[in-house]
């Protein structure tokens, strides 16, 4: 039997780049997946991947304070880059008002969008720590919900804002 | 399935001369690469054929915006974020910042650039119809030179053209001789709401005076092989008073002129039958 053919291998290379506000470092190809790079060289799993094309924002980090979809990053791009994952939404033991708010408001089912509405709902805020309910529902249309309950993220993001600031965690 | 990635080459150019020389010696070798939004779904979906490419997301000279009286110009990499969340753009040019605040979601906004949408030269992009009604013109740059070429001509085919090899699209220019008086419509029709890649999509621009169409521009996404500027449905307006009779007419012509496909999104008939419906939705605005 001959060797299947494989396709040439380039170079790795190595990214520099902030995250969670510590340096990071890893050694990748340069057209990996940041989504990739995160969960197995950096080991952050918190990253989830949903359809990996960029529809449903489970894999939603901020870069230089951007909400993106790290699934459709090339690693190359995220040398030099400022990043916050779900890790590092909470802040020395206390959850973010956001988290806390998912977690009193049933914002959370199987918990694999979670990650990614948080984030989205955290760079929201940000821009509008005041939101209305239509802008909170377009913050986060880059969002799908498996089990489909948007009804109580939708809420929870909104009590987020009622009750500003963070809390301690349980 | 997922392409092999180890495969795939991206480089990052210091600036635009070095992406441009590295285009120009080694021709066809290397394509720009700028937000990822289209080519790393193609990577997932093991359909990225091309597998070099040259950053050019990170090059100041494809950023940045420059206003005079007679146009404002603004670089290729400019993302949908920066485009609707600009002000004299959201004065002047309402139809961009509708198509950039309906292409995708916010995270696609915060990537994915206008230069990419061009380059993409996708017909169901939703940013191309406003920049035909703007009578936008691009500037094609290569290591040779640059020149500018008016948008309308860009597209020569399904997936197609002028892009030279070696070329990349530097910056996009609006002509500013539309003013207040003129009434817009954008309207794209997709699946849902948010972040649907478009079924039809529809942007247009009139002048009326005494109730008659003095001057209109029309064009339309989805219903082509490429984005359509629906001359022949403005010739048979221009001039003519606003009536439910004329909206008939022109609804008519409108069906002839686009050739629209079934695919995997919709139908040629549903496209045709809502393209005649924004038509209408858009005429009739022009009349309250």
């Amino acid at each position: 039997m001959p060797e299947p053919v494989r396709p040439k291998s380039v170079q790795k290379i190595r990214v520099t780049c902030s995250v969670n506000g510590a340096p990071a470092s890893f050694e990748t190809y340069p057209m990996a997946r940041l989504l990739d790079a995160l969960r197995e060289e950096l080991k952050l799993t918190g990253t989830k991947e949903g359809c990996g094309e960029g529809e449903c924002g489970a894999c939603a980090i901020e870069m230089n304070g951007d909400l993106v979809n790290s699934c459709l990053v090339p690693a190359l791009q995220a040398e030099g880059a400022t990043i916050r994952t779900i890790e590092g939404i909470a802040n020395k033991g206390l959850l973010n008002g956001v988290q806390q708010s998912f977690l009193e408001h049933g914002g959370a089912q199987c918990g694999i969008c979670t990650p990614g509405m948080i984030l989205a709902a955290v760079n929201l805020l940000r821009k509008y720590p005041r939101p209305t309910e239509l802008q909170v529902r377009e913050g986060l249309a880059g969002n799908l919900c498996r089990c489909t309950g948007y009804t109580k993220i939708f809420e929870s993001v909104l009590e987020a804002c009622r009750s500003q600031g963070e809390v301690p965690k349980r | 399935m997922r392409a092999y990635v180890p495969a795939y080459e991206i480089q990052a150019p210091p600036d635009l001369s070095a992406a441009l020389d590295r285009m120009a010696a080694e021709p066809n070798e290397w394509k720009p690469f700028a937000g990822g939004t289209d080519l790393m779904v193609l990577l997932e979906a093991g359909k990225l054929a091309h597998t070099k490419y040259l950053n050019i997301y990170h090059l100041r000279e494809l950023r940045g915006m420059s206003v005079n009286p007679a146009n404002i110009t603004f670089g290729a990499a400019t993302t949908y974020a920066q485009i609707r969340r600009d002000s004299l753009l959201a004065a002047e040019f309402t139809l961009l910042c509708s198509a950039a605040a309906e292409t995708g979601s916010i995270a696609t906004q915060n990537r994915g650039t206008l230069g990419g949408n061009i380059a993409n030269a996708s017909p169901a992009a939703d940013s191309p119809p406003a920049l035909i009604v703007y009578d936008a013109e691009l500037e094609l740059v290569s290591s040779r030179g640059s020149r500018w070429i008016a948008y309308r001509d860009f597209h020569t085919g399904y997936r197609q053209s002028l892009l030279r090899p070696d070329e990349l699209i530097r910056s996009i220019r609006l002509p500013r001789n539309g003013g207040p008086a003129w009434k817009q419509h954008y309207r794209k029709v997709g699946t849902r709401r948010a972040q649907a890649i478009s079924k039809v999509c529809f942007a247009g621009a009139a002048l009326v005076e005494n109730g008659k169409i003095a001057d209109v521009r029309i064009a339309l996404g989805s219903i082509a092989p490429t984005v359509l500027r629906a001359t022949a449905t403005e010739q048979m307006l221009q001039g003519e008073q606003l009536s439910p009779a004329l909206s008939q007419a022109a609804q008519q012509t409108l069906a002839r002129e686009i050739a629209p496909i079934d695919d995997m999104r919709s139908t040629a008939r549903y496209r045709r039958r809502v393209a005649q419906n924004l038509l209408a939705e858009f005429l009739e605005k022009l009349s309250a």
